[in-house]
């Protein structure tokens, strides 16, 4: 059993709803990120989600954009997130870890070579933003061998036959994208996002998250309700944003306070 | 033998060209790209939609466009005769109107009431502002901040024609940047908005319906040249930034296996310098902006900052197909730094009276540079992709002059 099914298992078995976490590595600086990634998880995550900077990151609103812009600034790359997360294990076996970002760095560093130092190094899962099932499917026999769950996204314009075919390869979770737009967009309508949870769920029995546009303990409560988790992520990039110039140990108190507070939220659904 | 390749085959029905190709974009517009391609396929042999978009070719655009022997300019080269394919007598300058006019039928299709584009140059935004304000549609134009400094005068034409002109001031904040936001937006705005894109580039189907509409170049050059030399050229050459131009001249002769065929790509300050926008001499395969193709990329997969004079060749990628024709070896990619362009811009002006965009001048300075190894019995055919006025600042800030 992969680490994302055994937390999330555990996670549905305690009525605990689940907290994912998004930063962006490198994000404003590399040294940062590892003491982030473990502050998140003292405050309360349950996975941690690592963005892999790109230059090109389509999907993301400005907020995560700029994270991204940051952290290249370093250089962050690919095979240095793979490392970091081999890091992240040498004190943290439980907490599972998905690498978020885009198709190219991974078309450049090849398949077979992320699988397995990704594997070796201790990641769960990978989602792959620009990478729908349709062109996925070399990838996820690759990942498959070894273990690593391919994490897919379903939208509110997926059709249901679509649905039918994206849960039947997914792995570890399915990741409804609660709106249409980019990442931390402000237009979260709870109702909605409960119809497609429901028409999602009578095709898969896999724990089911939502994320974009959920930024603090309301919001992550009312999309919690209905699903078995939510993913947070530009509130704290622009956290990140925000505190460019502070010491590591500020920036992730500051983390630690948002995450906690989303905590409560889910925690008051259970 | 082989079998010959039926390059009216591809795409196959995923949207591939060999490895190239494809539909990587984010699960939200993939419906989107399904209706999409589902209207196409309905219409693109449906003779009323055909016979609109032909009348508006004839009747809006100015279509055919002449082909036209350069005389005086293959005197002063002193080799084989070269033909200019008039692209830029279209209505609003350029090939790119070619495309728009296809793509606005489908957004009239599609009952969408909201087109969106992005621009390098501005021609493909001021062709989409043009069949937008033909057709009472609201127009957004994404632009690279850089851009619309370079190309002013077209970011007005755009404002003047009731488009909306968004400066994008991320990234390199050149047509790469200003694509990534047209994404963004479109994401949001999938139920009411039609995306436009400029060139053969994108995800399936767009890399096909636009070499499609714009195979009208190629279909009228080869017809004008049996009639006018009785023959056909003995090599085709355009210019490729996404390549909508080229492939829209080239496709139609991909079979003629006598034709030579010349992609000219932008080598900026010289490949050797890694300062240029020529993905095909210099890059590698990568998936960007919802295809797989050629990339200018670093060592971690990062898209690098492209340089070109020119705005619209300015472009990290290329179109699927290009990628796949380079492969293939039926097309070869050639590089022109922008001091050609710049000299064959300016030849062409003084001794032809026609000036050519900077894009096409890149053309122009290969098919000089090819005119001169060739016998003078032999054709080259040029497209001449799109007039220069909007280069004129420039060029005048080349030459230390204010306008």
């Amino acid at each position: 059993m992969s680490r994302i099914t055994e937390v999330l298992q555990q996670c549905r078995a305690s009525g605990r709803k689940a907290l994912v976490t998004y930063i962006v590595n490198g994000d404003p600086r590399p040294e940062v990120t590892l003491a982030a990634m473990h502050a998140l998880v003292a405050a309360g995550a349950d996975i941690i989600e690592l963005g892999v900077p790109f230059s090109d990151p389509m999907a993301e609103g400005p907020v995560i954009q700029k994270g991204h812009e940051r952290a290249l600034v370093h250089h962050t790359s690919l095979a240095g997130c793979i490392s970091l997360v081999g890091e992240f294990r040498q004190t943290n076996r439980e907490t599972p870890v998905v690498l978020m970002g885009y198709a190219n760095p991974l078309e450049r560093m090849g398949y077979g070579a992320f699988g397995t130092a990704a594997s070796a190094a201790g990641v769960d899962g990978l989602l792959t933003v620009d990478l729908p099932p349709e062109e996925a499917s070399k990838l996820k026999q690759e990942l498959a061998q070894l273990n690593l769950d391919t994490i897919y996204l379903i939208a509110p314009t997926t059709t249901e036959q679509r649905i039918a075919s994206i849960v039947s390869l997914a792995s570890g979770f399915v990741y409804y994208v609660s709106l249409k737009g980019v990442t931390g967009a402000g237009h979260l309508d709870a109702d909605s996002v409960q119809q497609k949870v429901t028409e999602i769920r009578r095709h898969t029995a896999l724990p089911l998250l939502v994320g974009f546009g959920i930024k603090d303990a309301d919001s992550a409560k009312a999309i919690g309700a209905c699903a078995d988790g939510v993913v947070v992520g530009s509130v704290l990039v622009k956290a990140m944003g925000e505190a460019t110039d502070q010491s590591c140990e500020d920036i992730c108190q500051r983390l630690t306070e948002i995450t906690a507070s989303i905590r409560s939220g889910l925690d008051s659904l259970s | 033998m082989n079998k010959p390749i039926d390059y009216n085959a591809m795409p196959d029905a995923s949207g591939h060209f060999g490895n190239f190709g494809g539909r990587f974009v984010s699960e939200t517009l993939m419906h989107a790209l399904d209706e999409l391609q589902s209207i196409y396929d309905d219409v693109k042999n449906d003779p009323s939609f055909r016979a609109e978009f032909d009348k508006d070719l004839a009747h809006y655009v100015g279509r055919p466009s002449p082909l036209y022997f350069a005389e005086r300019l293959t005197k002063k080269i002193g080799g084989a005769k070269i033909y200019l394919k008039r692209e830029d007598l279209n209505h609003t300058g350029a090939h790119k109107v070619n495309n728009t006019i296809g793509q606005a039928l489908l957004a009239k299709y599609t009952g969408k009431t909201r087109v969106i584009a992005e621009t390098g140059a501005g021609q493909h935004g001021v062709a989409s502002a043009t069949v937008a304000a033909r057709l009472g549609m609201e127009c957004v134009v994404y632009m690279g901040a850089e851009d619309v400094k370079r190309q002013s005068l077209n970011v007005y034409r755009m404002k003047l024609l009731g488009a909306t002109v968004v400066p994008v001031e991320s990234g390199s904040k050149t047509l790469k940047d200003a694509m990534n936001e047209a994404m963004r937006d479109w994401v949001t705005n999938v139920d009411n908005t039609f995306y436009i894109i400029g060139t053969v580039a994108g995800p399936h189907p767009y890399p096909q319906l636009v070499r499609d509409f714009q195979c009208v170049i190629g279909r009228e050059a080869r017809q004008q040249c049996l009639a006018q030399e009785g023959t056909l050229p003995n090599a085709l050459v355009a210019c490729v930034g996404g390549g909508s131009n080229a492939i829209g001249l080239f496709h139609p002769f991909l079979s003629d296996d006598g034709v030579d065929i010349y992609g000219v790509e932008a080598g900026g300050l010289g490949v050797e310098t890694g300062k240029h926008a020529a993905p095909l001499n210099d890059g590698v395969p990568g998936v960007l902006h919802g295809n797989r193709t050629y990339l200018m990329e670093d060592e971690n997969g990062q898209i690098i900052e492209t340089h070109s004079i020119s705005a619209g060749l300015d472009y990290p990628g290329v179109g699927p197909e290009h990628a796949w024709l380079k492969d293939l070896g039926r097309v070869k990619y050639v590089a022109i730094n922008d001091d050609e362009a710049m000299q064959a811009f300016r030849n062409l002006t003084l001794v032809e009276g026609i000036m050519p965009a900077l894009e096409t001048s890149h053309a122009m300075a290969y098919a000089e540079k090819l005119a001169q190894q060739r016998p003078k019995d032999e054709i080259i055919l040029v497209n001449l992709s799109g007039r220069g006025d909007k280069d004129i600042l420039t060029v005048a800030k080349i030459d230390g002059i204010e306008v």
